[in-house]
């Protein structure tokens, strides 16, 4: 059952009314103006506050020049999809500043450095002009840190009129800086001269403000991709071979960061137990992946869309030679140039048959920061049991983004290595072993790695065309039998994938499945649904291959409607081919534009039909 | 005391011959591939290599099938098309105390795989690099190579427009620390680059030549350029390094192609070695104990690490 409280739409405000805690802020400034340090720290501020916060970075394929858009949504109910309403905008960048101008709601605040002409033509918003140039001058920094000075302007002018506690914009400062006491008081120092600015020029005449709360204690703030790195590393990664792309790149860069942090072996305190190789390209990253799995080590790589598609024949040549590896694709929009730091749900039927000839991939769904930190070790459990790839899709808004989440949880469970045997065991069975031989019916076939000096213990792998002890044979019959186990073991990666997560309301009319980062989005529309008199049960995908609750769930919903970020409704697909005898119940609400999905757009394709 | 039967019919080890043969070839008859595996053979017996001590590695052609025909008591991995180097390499991370060969073509390495090939080289990676290079595509049938000969008249392919790529010079200049190139035809010469190769953990090139039924042999001597007319009817010119000569000096090692490249000239022997640079899993400084072999305890961080974490976060 469902506990979040309702109401999420806001209301335009009444005359005078204040509005408390529930409204967005959108500041536009210039790509590589250091606009990154000012946004996240008001965003830090605000958690610590206690006010539920999240923000989202809108940003271009630039080093520097393009217009960026940082979106910060404040919500005492706990919304925390991106809105396409702007209360507050804040407006640095003289190239967006007509757009940003006009994209005020009604009744909203418009803040914008004062060297930029304003067409006052709206008499139905706030507007407070900021002597953005006249700060920087004054602050005397030099001139490579000017842009960072200008944008700590905004935080302290809206510290003033919204109501930002300093003390906490102060450790914001105190943590991105590291503690380093003089960028922080540079920083800070504008802050406060704003801040005191403010407050002797501005007479505020818009309805937002800023309280504190209690809803925040406790949690953490991180992304997707720290989150993802921390879980492997609790998964006892052994090796990463990465190649940089956006929005993956800070996944393996983390690993590189808290690997030689955390991984003390206790015998050998002064020797790795770890290795991180950047590779020269994706189709070597993969390729050391893979031989590292096969080896028997925990194996992973990151990736995004052009990335993936790189890896496809080693993904395939995996999934025939069984060996175990775990591959994360952080989606964007693709492929080559245009959107590639936008984000999208568009690799999931491309994942999932990756490959040539048959081929079903093993596929993680992570819809929190939190399920990327768990899913990140969890995978290794399961590429290893399975001997399979196991490829984890999160995207760029859940990836590089700042979320609220629960603090990273230890693992519950001892690790899962899966059917190995070493020189004792083969003593054991007297070196009577096959590679391939289906012992325990399912599927899951035992494994000796390199190293193992046992000597019946070698095996030669290959793509297509080997026999249970793994020699080589064009034999029709021993390739569809091993076609046929690969499906079999595909169907025991039913018992050891996460579950998907079903919310059922009382009296739930409509179904309703999605995965991902579009979780914060359903939440709020499922709530706005049911204000409208139209409750509605949620399922969130977790896996591939899907598992007996979902389809227990498909079964029970006259209306079901699949909401993703793609254009074609991958999932969609996907779900009939598994349910054909459901597949007219099966409605695509898939919507994508680059951008993090709003309850809006939810709302609205669920009702189009509904209201039919 | 061992009699004199047993001395020669097993090594050190104890193993005989035949510990370290492989499946029968299914490669053609007189194939310059299946002199060099028998050289493989021949070279882990003498030299006491053990065989569980050795993985092997390949990527697609005829060369790449030939690790089943050599050393059945090693692991192997048949990977894909020109990307053995990348195999090979996430491999050999998983216990440090194995050695690799890795088996490649002049297709395999000099074309779809020239990147993989020359990054591996750059990592040092403790493989022997073999790479069998027949000028042609074998397995799909005699396609022009890049390390064919420009002008290079075949049947069915018609002139070879583009200049070779010289695949000893490539591993040169890439930083290898081991260059040395061999006539499959020269048992006494494949040998010897073998023991090296073994001994450096280094790239290693090889030079065969396709078909007919029957072998070619040649011997030749040290500092002697001989004509060998190959089964298609082309002919190449080999040339053995000098006696005198210092595989020590990379830039007279490049002049030594240069000049060869330029008579036409194959070079054989030991073209260059660097002994001393640490190989790439050296490098990462790694755990006493292979890491496939590292008990949960020593992978996982302790529980009271997680507070650590969370504390670093905001
Ligand atoms: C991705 C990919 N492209 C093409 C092929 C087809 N193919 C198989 S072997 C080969 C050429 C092998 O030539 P070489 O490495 O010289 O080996 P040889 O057979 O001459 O020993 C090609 C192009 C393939 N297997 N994979
Ligand atoms: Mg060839």
């Amino acid at each position: 059952m469902t506990t979040l409280q309702p109401v999420a739409e806001i209301e335009a405000p009444a005359e005078k009314q204040p509005v408390i805690n529930n409204f967005s802020i959108t500041v536009a400034t210039v790509n590589g103006s250091g606009s990154q340090t000012s946004n996240i720290t008001i965003l830090r501020a605000l958690f610590k506050m206690g006010i539920p916060v999240s923000g989202k970075n809108l940003f271009p394929s630039n080093i520097q020049g393009l217009p960026t858009w940082y979106t910060i949504r404040v919500s005492k109910d706990g919304y925390l999809a991106r809105r396409e309403e702007h209360e507050i905008v804040v407006a640095m960048n003289p190239a967006s500043f007509l757009q940003d101008y006009n994209d005020v709601v009604p009744g909203g605040a418009f803040f914008y450095a004062d060297d930029i002409k304003v067409p006052n033509n709206r008499q139905d918003i706030s507007l407070y002009p900021m002597p953005v140039k006249q700060f920087v001058k004054e602050s005397g920094a030099p001139s490579n840190l000017r842009d960072y000075i200008a944008n700590m302007v905004y935080v302290g002018v809206l510290a003033q009129t919204l109501g930002i506690d300093l003390d906490k914009i102060y450790m914001a400062l105190n943590f991105h800086f590291k503690g380093k006491v003089k960028p922080i008081d540079l920083n800070f120092g504008v802050v406060k001269a704003a801040y005191d600015w403010a407050v002797q020029n501005l007479t505020k005449t818009d309805p937002y403000r800023l309280e504190p709360m209690d809803a925040t204690n406790g949690l953490i703030m991180a992304d997707g991709n720290t989150a993802a790195a921390l879980g492997s590393v609790y998964g006892g990664v052994h090796f990463v071979a990465w190649y940089p792309i956006t929005p993956a790149s800070s996944l393996a860069e983390s690993l590189n960061e808290y690997l030689p942090m955390l991984r003390k072996d206790p015998e050998a305190p002064d020797k790795n137990t770890f290795a991180v190789v950047q590779a020269e390209d994706e189709l070597a990253a993969i390729g050391m992946t893979v031989g590292a799995g096969w080896a028997g080590l925990r194996s992973m790589t990151s990736t995004s869309g052009p990335g993936l598609s790189l890896m496809t024949e080693y993904a395939g040549l995996a999934y025939y030679t069984e060996v175990p590896l775990v591959v994360w694709d952080v989606q964007r929009v693709g492929p080559s140039t245009g959107l590639p730091t936008r984000t999208a749900q568009g690799d999931l039927t491309f994942t999932y048959f990756m490959g040539h000839g048959d081929t079903q991939h093993i596929i993680l769904l992570p819809g929190s920061v939190n399920e990327c930190f768990t899913f990140g070790w969890q995978a290794f459990d399961i590429a290893e049991r399975m001997q399979s790839p196991v490829f984890v899709l999160s995207d760029l808004d859940l990836g590089m983004n700042q979320w609220m989440a629960e603090p990273f949880a230890y693992p519950d469970k001892p690790m899962d290595r899966g059917k190995i045997l070493w020189e004792e065991d083969l003593e054991k069975s007297d070196g009577v072993w096959a590679r391939y031989r289906d012992v325990d019916g399912d599927g899951i076939t035992y494994r000796t790695l390199p190293g193992n000096r046992h000597p019946r213990a070698a095996w030669f792998a290959r793509g297509t065309g080997h026999d249970e002890n793994a020699r080589y044979s064009e034999s029709d019959k021993v390739w569809h039998d091993m076609l046929e186990r690969l499906k079999k073991k595909y169907n025991t990666a039913r018992q050891y994938v996460p579950k998907p997560v079903i919310d059922t309301m009382d009296g739930a009319r409509i179904g309703i499945i999605a995965f991902g980062s579009t979780d914060p989005a359903i939440k709020e529309a499922r709530h706005i649904l049911a204000e409208k008199g139209l409750p509605s049960a949620y399922l969130r995908m977790r896996a591939m291959p899907f598992t007996s609750e979902v389809g227990e769930f498909v079964s029970q919903y006259e209306r079901i409607y699949v909401v993703e970020m793609n254009r074609d409704g991958q999932l969609h697909q996907l779900l009939t081919l598994e349910y054909p005898e459901q597949a007219t119940h099966f409605i695509s609400a898939a919507y994508t534009d680059g951008l993090p999905l709003t309850a809006r757009r939810v709302v609205q394709a669920i009702l189009a039909t509904e209201e039919k | 005391m061992a009699d004199q039967m047993t001395k020669t019919q097993v090594n050190l080890f104890g193993l005989s011959k035949a510990d370290y043969r492989g499946n029968p070839s299914t490669l053609c008859q007189g194939c310059g591939h299946n002199s060099i595996s028998s050289q493989i053979i021949a070279a882990c017996y003498e030299m006491n290599i053990l065989p569980e001590n050795v993985v092997k590695f390949s990527g697609i052609g005829c060369s790449s099938k030939s690790p089943t025909y050599f050393l059945n008591r090693s692991f192997g991995f048949n990977g894909l098309h020109g990307r053995m180097p990348s195999l090979a390499t996430g491999a050999l991370f998983g216990d440090y105390t194995l050695h690799g060969i890795g088996v490649s073509g002049d297709g395999d390495s000099a074309s779809i795989g020239m990147g993989q090939f020359k990054h591996v080289v750059r990592r040092n990676l403790n493989m022997v690099y073999i790479i069998e290079n027949n000028g042609v595509y074998g397995l799909t049938k005699g396609q022009f190579s890049a390390t064919a000969e420009k002008g290079l008249q075949l049947k069915s392919q018609g002139t070879n427009p583009y200049m070779p790529i010289d695949i000893a010079w490539e591993a040169l200049v890439g930083n290898a620390t081991f260059v040395g190139r061999s006539f499959a035809g020269d048992p006494r010469s494949a040998l010897h680059s073998y023991a090296w190769g073994k001994e450096h953990e280094v790239a290693l090139h090889e030079l065969s030549f396709v078909p007919p039924a029957e072998d070619i042999t040649v011997e030749y001597d040290e500092g002697e350029a001989k004509e060998v007319t190959l089964h298609d009817g082309s002919r190449i010119i080999l040339k053995k390094l000098e006696h005198e000569y210092d595989p020590h000096d990379r830039t007279a090692a490049m002049r030594i192609l240069e000049e060869a490249n330029a008579k036409q000239w194959l070079i054989t022997g030991l073209i260059y070695i660097s002994p001393t640079k640490p190989n790439l899993v050296d490098l990462h400084n790694l755990s006493p104990t292979p890491l496939n072999r590292l008990p949960e305890n020593r992978i996982r961080p302790a529980k009271d690490t997680i507070e650590q974490v969370n504390n670093l976060m905001f």
